[in-house]
């Protein structure tokens, strides 16, 4: 193939890979952010919005786009629900101290990954896209579903945006993560406010695992990529600025992208491990992020 | 008298520590209870992991030749039971598996692997334990001589012999110029590097090679790598993403011009080939192990194998028709039960101490011929290679039906080897 068609191939794919990891990124950063949490089970969230859109798949009749509506609202409800009831079940206990947390979210992620082997299987399993649409350009077709991909998660990262600087919700997450103890003297439930939070990261993982599960199929071993990914955007990011998440998210996928198909896969993950480790060598508080 | 289990260890240990010490006590009589003791085979399953697929097909072939095998009176007359164990599809844990069958479930064989870096990873600890292994796997592992005496594989052909009978097929009725898309680890490499020979043999010439890791889940990136010269596109993929590659191949060619594709049916086992998004496959042609949709010619041997397995005429299960089998292979975990039952029956089994005797009586196989035991047709054992030659079949998919459109000869997937196991150590 021609170099043209195939670098607008390669920034194409790019594109969907970078769309899913700034939401799930942005999650974990979110997280990270205001709570001081890092949460080892974030890609077990990921997978759980992809296998509960199978089920939903499975259980609404009708056509494939009214379940996926369905799926792109009830999963990622679903899959806070349970982030809000590990919250309060398990690091509100440990006080959210940050070693006692990471033990905690590693056990989380073996509970979380296990229990859908036992209830989903170990099988991959299809769902069907909204819609079944082709884009045939004159050298290669390309999947139409994947453009929706893209503008989708771009409409839910600009929700958040707005969430985050304009909302009342928004202001009392910023105040907690900026300082705790002020919050809390201003009279801010901080309990809620983390639970809340880390509801909303694991959501936007979940959102980005309904919008993804059309291309990829759910499995119960899908968490483990988003999950590593994740951590490299957020780590070159700056872990807790969404800003840095999204620029992050937006090279560290479209060089995926671009070097996976000119090159090989493995050479991008290899290149972006060593750009996690420029960075932590030379700008350790991440490229957008303000404190060491 | 079937069982199938998880094991538990420490009480079956305990009832066998047990056990010892009654029969220290009252020596003849074991002696006596031992004719009619059942026999304890153990099944290395990919219950999870990226083999689970097949395994899902493994265990329900696996009990269904266990059914007929007990009906028919055992093996020499004793029950035959199955204790099945999980290796998540993964190297390492396979080694454990292959000792937690042999030293705590103390089973009498262990056999029913597929995927080749697993068998890789287990044969070596089979062999330290000295207990036969025997494999399903397809891979050229076996017969390369680079695993040991004690393993074996009576139920499948290898990919070198796979791909040495069909070459002669592709090159000449689909195109000379060929690109390979193959998983890139050993299964993939055996692909790789016979078919490529394979096809230079014919006059032809393997333009390219993209080999994919076996967990991507992505594959739109590597098509671009496709030389637009391509005349036939090979390709063989494994794990849970199959049904992603075969659809995105489908969106990446859309309706514009593509080569021929020939695949192994690999890249396809589970999946329907009815799926949303697989119409380009329409007129394409596959390998197959034993062919999926029952074929006007099919054998009584291979009816009652689908029968008793509870496999419809289009491949999927009886119960379910979503639910598609991995009919291309798994025949060989009831082909090795037979040849099992056929081996211990032919040394004069008695229990574990013969073991040895079952290797060499195995290794003394050499036509096998089709029936009930192998449905998927007549097979030759090379007891130098420990392996068995046997059909191949190539189909077509037309109006979404695979029809069979050639079937190689036992003897054009022979090839030359100075490998010799039965000159190995025990």
């Amino acid at each position: 193939m021609e170099f043209g068609p195939f670098l607008l191939l390669a920034v194409m794919e790019g594109l969907v890979g970078a769309a899913v990891l700034a939401l799930t990124a942005s999650g974990l950063s979110l997280v990270f952010g205001v709570m001081r949490v890092v949460n080892v089970a974030h890609g077990e969230f990921f997978m759980l919005g992809a296998v509960a859109a199978w089920f939903v798949s499975q259980w609404v009749p009708g056509p494939p786009g009214l379940a996926f509506a369905v799926a792109l609202v009830a999963c990622p409800l679903l899959v806070a629900g349970l982030a809000a009831l590990a919250d309060g079940l398990v690091l509100k206990r440990l006080a959210y101290e940050p070693e006692a947390t990471i033990i905690a979210t590693i056990g989380l992620l073996y509970i979380l990954q296990q229990a859908a082997l036992s209830l989903y299987g170990p099988e991959a399993r299809p769902v069907p896209p909204p819609f079944e649409a082709r884009l045939q350009l004159p050298w290669f077709g390309w999947s139409g579903y994947k453009l929706f991909v893209i503008g989708a998660a771009g409409a839910v990262l600009a929700g958040l945006w707005l969430l985050l600087s304009r909302s009342r919700i928004g202001l009392v997450m910023r105040a907690t993560q900026v300082d705790r103890e002020t919050a809390t003297a201003f009279g801010i439930d901080v309990d809620r406010v983390y639970a809340a939070t880390f509801a909303l990261g694991a959501g936007l993982a979940a959102i980005a695992a309904v919008l993804i599960v059309p291309i990829q199929q759910a499995h119960y071993l899908m968490g483990g990529d988003p999950l590593l990914l994740s951590f490299i955007v957020v780590v070159i990011g700056g872990l807790g600025s969404l800003r840095g998440t999204l620029v992050a998210a937006l090279l560290i996928g479209l060089s995926d992208g671009v070097i996976s198909t000119f090159f090989e896969p493995t050479l991008a993950k290899i290149l972006a491990t060593l750009l996690v480790a420029l960075v932590l060598v030379f700008r350790p508080q991440g490229l957008f992020g303000a404190r060491a | 008298m079937t069982r199938e289990t998880i094991l538990h260890p420490t009480r079956r240990s305990l009832l066998a520590g047990g056990a010892a010490a009654l029969t220290a006590a009252a020596l003849p009589r074991y002696a006596q209870a031992q004719s009619s003791e059942p026999i304890r085979l153990g099944f290395q399953l990919h219950r999870t992991g990226i083999g689970a697929a097949y395994g899902r097909w493994y265990e329900r072939t696996a009990l269904a030749a266990l059914k007929v095998v007990n009906e028919a009176g055992g093996i020499a007359g004793r029950p035959v039971e199955i204790l099945f164990e999980d290796d998540a599809t993964d190297p390492r844990r396979g080694a454990e598996v292959v000792e937690k069958l042999a030293t705590q479930a103390r089973v009498d064989l262990i056999f029913g692997p597929l995927f080749s870096h697993v068998v890789i990873g287990s044969a070596p600890r089979a062999g330290e334990l000295k207990i036969p292994y025997l494999v399903c796997s397809e891979g050229y592992h076996v017969a390369s001589g680079k695993l040991n005496r004690w393993t074996l594989q009576p139920g499948i052909t290898d990919v070198r012999a796979q791909v040495t009978a069909m070459a002669p097929f592709v090159t000449e009725n689909l195109g000379k110029k060929v690109t390979m898309i193959f998983p890139d680890y050993a299964f993939g490499h055996d692909h790789r590097d016979f078919f490529t020979e394979a096809v230079a043999a014919q006059g032809g010439e393997v333009i390219a090679q993209i080999a994919i890791p076996p967990t991507e889940t992505s594959f739109t990136r590597y098509f671009p790598r496709i030389p637009r010269d391509t005349e036939v596109l090979y390709h063989v993929m494994v794990g849970p993403a199959v049904l992603t590659f075969v659809k995105e191949l489908g969106e990446f060619y859309g309706s514009g011009a593509k080569p021929e594709i020939f695949g192994f049916i690999d890249s396809l086992e589970a999946v329907d080939i009815a799926s949303p998004g697989l119409e380009f496959l329409e007129g394409s042609h596959f390998w197959e192990g034993q062919c999926r949709m029952l074929q006007p010619d099919a054998s009584e041997a291979e009816t009652f194998y689908r029968d008793a397995v509870g496999v419809d005429a289009n491949g999927a299960a009886i119960e379910d028709p979503n639910n598609v089998s991995c009919y291309g292979h798994m025949f060989s975990v009831w082909e090795t039960l037979f040849a099992i039952k056929e081996g211990m029956e032919a040394c004069g089994w008695r229990g574990p101490q013969d073991r040895q005797a079952f290797v060499e009586a195995v290794e003394a196989f050499t036509d096998m011929p089709a029936g009930r035991e192998r449905p998927q047709g007549a097979k030759v054992f090379n007891a130098k290679l420990h392996q068995a030659f046997g059909h191949q079949f190539i189909t077509k998919l037309e109006g979404g039906k695979l029809v069979k459109v050639h079937e190689t000869s036992i003897e054009d997937s022979l090839y030359e080897s100075d490998v010799d196991y039965t000159a190995m150590s025990f």
